[in-house]
């Protein structure tokens, strides 16, 4: 059980605080409503081009970083597809430097050109790195292309192509931060060595003047459901030729979600899952296989992806993948294969809660969703999963119809 | 209004008291010794049997590795499948891990289940089976990714300095082809499981909140052992470091980024000189705000990240930079890299920036000692590197005085180019 209290600032701006005695340190943790889904189609990659801006400098204090460091804490920040989370950790004594340093930045950023023009370049270095200059570095991107038809998760968090991230302007910039960067479409979450009240003086000195701003109303195209299976061919300069198929699941706060999460634990959470045990060990055509799902707020995607061993025939490789899929449609699981995707879940849990620092997201994300309180309503839910409908819904998500396929071979 | 222009007061880190949590030593009945650390909330631990297994000791190259990820790939009553659903159907992660010295088989799991995984483990490191099927999967996957790695700079960069630093016949700088891998076979794996684990020199680790009864449990499946204490001695390495210290590579013709790595011969954590450079490397490139990140980063944006560290080896080390930058600027952040080196060699470092870098690593260290697996983590590298916990005390003292002259001085005697090995893989 995770203990944790919640209020509003009277600019709408939501604390969460989480006290945590058994260590020195706190962390702050700010989240904006806002993401890669959010972006404009022509502008892509921009608002993670925006969190590398978050740290060049707010409108009262130069640098973000230095003043941190000097009161001995770290930081990071991550953009999804659905959200952008900033963190801190430091002594829980120079907890104030956190506040300060926070709240200027939703308060006004410095709009520094020179900033832009650096960070344009690292983002740029960053998406190279990542996607291109790696053998099947554009697969996600592909996948997303032919998965979705309208919805913005058509496209991955560091943008559709380089020349996007080029192209911002500091006008952009301007834009996307009144619109988005606003108490009214933020969480704070401050965790650790800290007590409610000691937050609240805090949040009200920091962050109490900053006008609320206009909450941000998500209208994001529907993805219509796929009526027809979809594929697609790739041929690229890597060893081995490569399958990737993708089917549309749910929404993060969809009861089904939960069951989608563990059908992925059966065919692939481990050495004892399905797929790798008959697969990769026993029929030998696949040299990794992986199932996962994005996990996404909107529905996402479940995907299976896998590495075919030197000589296999993609078909031989697609029908072998068909047939554990359709057991599983066919015959669902034991109670016991049950059982043991539970545990697994559970015991996953417990070892993520150790570290305050992810408490402290998890408690943002969640309240990001609705309530914080979800996260200590999870295990309860993956509990009331039953084989049932694991099977019923294998059938639904494993249907041909909701399918895509990515042939990706290698040129010869 | 309150006034934002100024910083909060802070308290500087440097006058926080660290405290390495103590540990406690159990002697099972072999002789083989057990670390714990008791702390934490929930009803957890990690434990880590570490064998004195690494590539070191290997006769050919690969053995180390094969036969350390087959200890759970069968034993004569088990099968790969049955271990590993044993394992899953608690909850727990049973991992392998195989480094220069040491190999490891680690448990993470929820207390309750430790009772029935520990036979297991007990089985795996007494009576693994090294099943001929399942070693030819190994080798093919094995061979399989490797062909993938191979078209990665970094993967291939990562290789080639280790051997250009150590040689490539060095437990620090060998690497293996594909036919190292199709080379191996189940007698030297069983050879290398007889001599190292059944009948090696081992340590354990364990942390977490421990169960009263967990010496018991250790005792009762690993006291009557033949493992020991002590063990074989390390063979001799010889370190046959490369003649030529730059070296360019073109791996991929349509690469965009090149891999660098500029690195140089670095002694170990008994070397006087050690922990004061740990100090100069943070300023160097060990932290977000060190001068190579301000500088390639934050004010040219050549790269998405450049970092400097002394690699974790027992015996002899290596000072590294390393980076992934635009092709079209790699030579350009090389020379950046030098002149950060010269500024650091010819200019003192300014007391605002010494303090910074005192407060972070000061704090680093505080956030990093914040539950039993960190806490024993930094355990376990005090005691695999035969050192004491004077080591840290001594560690902190020097962040917290070390003077921007003797900084200076390290500079002097260290960052001189002509000691580094340069390499730059597209």
């Amino acid at each position: 059980m995770i203990q944790f209290e919640k209020f509003t600032l009277e600019n709408g701006l939501r604390v969460v605080v989480h006290p945590d005695e058994s260590t020195p340190m706190v962390v702050v943790n700010v989240i904006y409503d806002v993401g890669a889904r959010d972006e404009n189609p022509e502008k892509t990659g921009f608002a993670h081009l925006f969190e590398h801006l978050m740290f060049g400098g707010s409108i009262n204090i130069p640098e973000y970083d230095e003043p941190l460091q000097m009161a001995g804490g770290e930081n990071n920040a991550f953009t999804t597809n659905d959200l952008t989370n900033y963190y801190c950790q430091l002594p829980a004594e120079n907890i104030e430097t956190a506040f300060w340093l926070e709240s200027d930045r939703m308060l006004s950023l410095a709009f520094d050109n020179k900033s832009l023009e650096v960070q344009r370049k690292v983002v740029c270095e960053e998406f190279k790195e990542h996607y291109i200059n790696k053998p099947y570095g554009d697969v996600g991107h592909k996948m997303r292309e032919l998965a979705y038809t309208a919805h913005p998760y058509k496209w991955m968090t560091i943008g559709k192509e380089l020349k996007h991230v080029e192209d911002a302007t500091l006008q952009d910039v301007k834009d996307f931060f009144y619109k988005h960067y606003t108490p009214i479409n933020a969480i704070l979450v401050v965790a650790g060595k800290i007590t409610v009240e000691e937050v609240k003086a805090l949040a009200n000195k920091w962050f109490g003047p900053i006008p609320s701003g206009t909450k941000y109303n998500r209208q994001l195209p529907v993805e219509p459901p796929q009526t027809a299976p979809r594929s697609m061919e790739m041929k690229a300069n890597v060893p081995l030729d490569a399958l990737f198929k993708s089917w549309h699941i749910y929404s993060r706060l969809d009861k089904r979600y939960y069951v989608t999460d563990l059908i992925t634990e059966i065919l692939s959470g481990g050495g004892s899952s399905r797929l790798y045990q008959a697969l990769v060990k026993e029929k030998q055509l696949f040299s990794s296989i992986d199932c996962s799902h994005y996990g996404s707020s909107d529905a996402g995607l479940l995907v299976i992806e896998g590495k075919l061993v030197k000589g296999v025939s993609m078909k031989d490789a697609e029908e072998a993948l068909n047939i554990e899929i359709e057991k599983l449609q066919s015959e669902g699981i034991s109670e016991l294969e049950l059982q043991k995707v539970k545990n697994k879940t559970e015991s996953m849990m417990a070892f993520e809660d150790m570290s305050v620092m992810n408490r402290a997201s998890s408690l943002a994300i969640y309240e990001l969703l609705g309530d914080a309180d979800l996260i200590n309503k999870e295990l309860e839910r993956y509990h009331a999963v039953s084989s049932e409908e694991l099977m019923n819904e294998s059938r639904v998500i494993f249907n041909e119809n909701n399918c895509n396929t990515l042939y990706y071979y290698a040129a010869s | 209004m309150i006034d934002r222009t100024s910083a909060p007061f802070i308290k500087d880190a440097i006058e926080f008291d660290l405290k390495l949590k103590p540990y406690q030593k159990l002697v099972l009945n072999n002789g083989v010794e057990v670390y714990a650390i008791d702390a934490g909330e929930q009803e957890l631990l990690q434990l880590e049997i570490v064998f004195y297994a690494g590539n070191s000791y290997e006769k050919n190259k690969g053995v180390a590795l094969a036969t350390n990820f087959m200890l759970k790939n069968g034993t004569s009553n088990k099968s790969a499948f049955q271990i590993n659903e044993h394992f899953e159907y608690y909850g727990a992660y049973c991992n392998r891990f195989c480094y220069n010295e040491t190999a490891v088989l680690s448990l993470h799991t929820l207390n309750k289940h430790l009772n029935v995984l520990l036979p297991v483990m007990r089985e795996m490191i007494t009576d693994a089976a090294f099943p001929e099927s399942e070693l030819d999967i190994f080798k093919q996957n094995s061979q399989q990714k490797l062909q993938v790695n191979l078209k990665k700079c970094d993967f291939v960069a990562n290789r080639l300095i280790d051997a250009y630093l150590f040689g490539e016949e060095h437990p620090y700088g060998k690497y293996l082809s594909a036919e190292n891998y199709q080379a191996l076979s189940t007698d030297q794996l069983k050879e290398h499981f007889q001599q190292y684990y059944v009948n090696g020199r081992a340590v354990i680790f364990v942390a977490g909140k421990l169960p009263a009864d967990l010496f018991e449990q250790l005792n009762q499946q690993f006291g009557d052992l033949a493992i020991t204490k002590n063990g074989q001695s390390l063979p001799a390495q010889q370190l046959v470091a490369a003649v030529q210290k730059k070296q360019h590579i073109s791996n991929d013709p349509t690469g965009v980024q090149a891999a660098i790595r500029i690195a140089r011969p670095f002694p170990n954590r008994h070397h006087p000189d050690f922990m004061n450079v740990m100090v100069l490397n943070t300023v160097f490139g060990g932290f977000f705000g060190s001068r190579l990140m301000s500088n390639i980063r934050e004010d040219k944006g050549y790269t998405y990240g450049i970092h400097s560290y002394v690699q974790n080896h027992i015996q002899e080390s290596a000072w590294m930079i390393s980076t992934e930058a635009g092709k079209d600027v790699s030579e350009a952040t090389v020379t950046e890299v030098y002149n950060e080196m010269a500024l650091l060699r010819n200019t003192l470092i300014d007391e605002e920036e010494l303090l910074l870098v005192r407060n972070y690593m000061i704090g680093s260290i505080l956030g990093d000692l914040d539950g039993p697996f960190q806490i024993i983590g930094r355990w376990k590298n005090i005691i695999l590197n035969d050192l004491d916990e004077q080591y840290f005390y001594d560690s902190i003292k020097v962040i917290k005085t070390i003077s921007a002259e003797e900084l200076k001085a390290l500079a002097e005697k260290y960052l001189k180019p002509e000691d580094f090995y340069e390499l730059v893989v597209i």
